[in-house]
């Protein structure tokens, strides 16, 4: 067994050396450009590409046209609600999403917000002016907004409603598994909603969504459904048409393929629109232009086919892992809590809260095992994991959190490393904790009055 | 976070684990930080009559800074006087532990829990003091 042993598979994956062998053609003597149409050396980067969307398309249950190749997930996120948000704003611009989402799309929706409010700002200064019939500076801007009630004003509240290039976003909560609730999800909806963006599998706590029937309810409204899907795609099945996906972000580098290299599911029938927000020589049907990235893709193509036609075996192999992990630390140690679901959760994931122990000074004594923690404690931001707490653990639970991800490489052997390693320094750590000490004398920890600093 | 090689040595074999009887009178004990913020210091230290510190002993919850802020203040209050003891600030703890920026408020931390285990000494010793005169 070799040192540091890798258990962060949520942040990225190794490459798969047959994937790096399916490139290297690509980067030497066939570095032709997939758009080169004249020559021998465009038709061949052409012919891998194909075969590579092939292999991408086949992985989701798509169609190959349906594969767009972007830079990875989080342009493929951004593309889906952006392109989404500015094709359809005349039907409508209202965007549910879940408080657990990556930020690729929290950050995403949030923008398509500040870019409404502003619109409304705007047109809100220009009806005062109207109204008052004079100019407005930023001298008279506070005395005449007292004087005319815009807000209530008919003319203006029309206005508000046009299509603002912007969105309104409802951040939903989730249930205490980290599950969304179909019910909730359903009554979020207005008929102005026109996309519905769920992760597959949160890349925290490996909470599996229940995406097909998110799918259904969405269908069965004439609402779109975007799904994050990078951290379940290989790990467990995924099927577009099963689960009534319309648009799927995917990415290489969390299934063994390499870096900076993803792709964008659109699906072709019923057919859904986006606008692009790369404008250039009309590459990936106009979607997303710029030369396309051959030997990257064609890595992402073997790593696809590769995660179909291992994920059984690999899946039950992982999960065997994860359990074994999770018994091993479970059993050794007391006062420990899994963060979300238990039964729908991606095989390689174990985010576990260790009480009274915290979780970056662990991580320090592992330092021979890479995982993360959901502990932020850094005077800039005292918060931990959004996505913990929004799952309602408690802080000081939060900071004692870690996360392991499990994958493709991981071995029995490191397994009990890591197990013996961990349980050893969480009790040096709970030796040390004054909290480990009151909780076991049965003092409240909540009845004292703590100096926040 | 790259830490420097002092903090992980104080990491590695803090000083000064442990619990003193906080009902013994010449014992001040000092709490501070919150579990909800990430870190949770105590300090307590035992006080002679004539106000000398003679031992010091910590337990913290908190990341590795904390830790090494928290045992280098067991080792730097030992056998100096309730006033020296009060005149250690956090910028001396940062310095020597050289934390980053991000870092610091580990040193504020370690310097409050000084100041509270000596005011909570000083309470003991004036209520004793009241109930005997």
């Amino acid at each position: 067994m070799k040192l540091p042993i890798y258990m962060d598979n949520h942040a990225t994956t190794p490459l798969d050396p047959r994937v790096l062998e399916a490139m290297l053609p690509y980067l030497r003597e066939d570095f032709g450009n997939a758009a080169s149409r004249n020559h021998v050396f465009g038709w061949k980067a052409e012919a891998a590409v194909n075969k590579a969307r092939q292999q991408v398309a086949e992985l989701i249950g798509a169609a190959e046209q349906e594969i767009v190749f972007t830079s990875g997930a989080t342009e493929s996120d951004n593309l889906a609600i952006k392109g989404v948000i500015e094709f359809y704003k005349s039907k409508g611009d209202h965007i549910i999403t879940l408080k657990t989402e990556h930020k690729a799309i929290l950050d995403t929706c949030k923008r398509l917000e500040r870019v409404r409010q502003e619109r409304l700002d705007e047109l809100k200064l220009l009806r005062l002016a109207q109204l008052a019939g004079q100019d407005v500076t930023e001298d008279n801007q506070s005395e005449l907004l007292a004087k005319y009630d815009v807000d209530s004003d008919e003319t203006y509240r029309k206005w508000a409603e046009l299509p603002t290039g912007g969105a309104r976003v409802t951040y939903l909560d989730v249930e205490p598994d980290g599950r969304v609730s179909l019910e909730k999800l359903a009554a979020a909806m207005t008929p102005k909603t026109v996309l519905v963006s769920i992760m597959f599998a949160n890349n925290e706590i490996g909470v599996v969504q229940p995406v097909a029937e998110i799918g259904a309810l969405c269908r069965s409204k004439g609402v779109l459904f975007h799904c994050d899907a990078v951290q379940g795609i290989g790990k467990v099945p995924f099927d577009v048409e099963a689960m009534k996906v319309d648009l799927a972000s995917i990415t290489s580098h969390k299934m063994y393929g390499p870096k900076g290299i993803g792709a964008l599911y659109v699906r072709r029938r019923p057919r859904v629109r986006i606008a692009p927000i790369i404008d250039g020589g009309g590459h990936e049907r106009g979607m997303r232009s710029g030369t396309l990235n051959v030997s990257a893709i064609v890595g992402f193509g073997m790593a696809a086919e590769l995660a179909r036609k291992e994920l059984p075996e690999e899946s039950a192999r992982i999960l065997r892992l994860r359990e074994k992990l999770r018994k091993g630390l479970t059993d050794a140690l007391d006062m420990t809590i899994i963060n979300g679901s238990m039964e729908h959760r991606l095989p390689g994931n174990l985010n576990i809260s260790f009480a009274h122990a915290e979780g970056e000074s662990l991580m320090m004594g592992i330092k021979d095992v890479a995982v993360s923690s959901g502990s932020a404690c850094t005077s800039a931001s005292l918060e931990p994991s959004y996505v913990l707490r929004a799952l309602g653990v408690d802080e000081e639970l939060a900071h004692s959190s870690i996360r392991f991800g499990l994958g493709r490489f991981t071995t029995e052997e490191e397994v009990d490393y890591v197990v013996n390693l961990v349980v050893d320094k969480v009790r040096k750590l709970r030796d040390m904790s004054p909290l480990y000490e009151m909780a076991k004398e049965g003092i409240d920890l909540k009845s004292i009055e703590w100096t926040a600093h | 976070m790259a830490y420097s090689d002092k903090v992980i040595e104080h990491y590695e074999s803090p000083r000064n684990v442990g619990t003193l009887d906080k009902e013994d009178p010449n014992v001040g004990t000092g709490l501070v930080g919150a579990p909800a913020c990430g870190d949770v210091m105590r300090l307590q230290l035992k006080i002679s009559e004539d106000g000398l510190i003679e031992d010091a002993r910590f337990k913290t919850f908190g990341c590795g800074s904390a830790i090494a802020s928290s045992s280098l203040v067991t080792e730097w209050v030992k056998g100096k006087t309730v006033d020296q003891a009060m005149t250690i600030s956090n910028k001396d703890v940062a310095r020597e532990l050289s934390l980053p920026p991000v870092k610091i408020h580990c040193s504020v931390l370690a310097e409050d829990a000084i100041k509270a285990a000596i005011e909570d000494f000083k309470k003991k010793r004036a209520a004793r003091q009241a109930k005997a005169s």
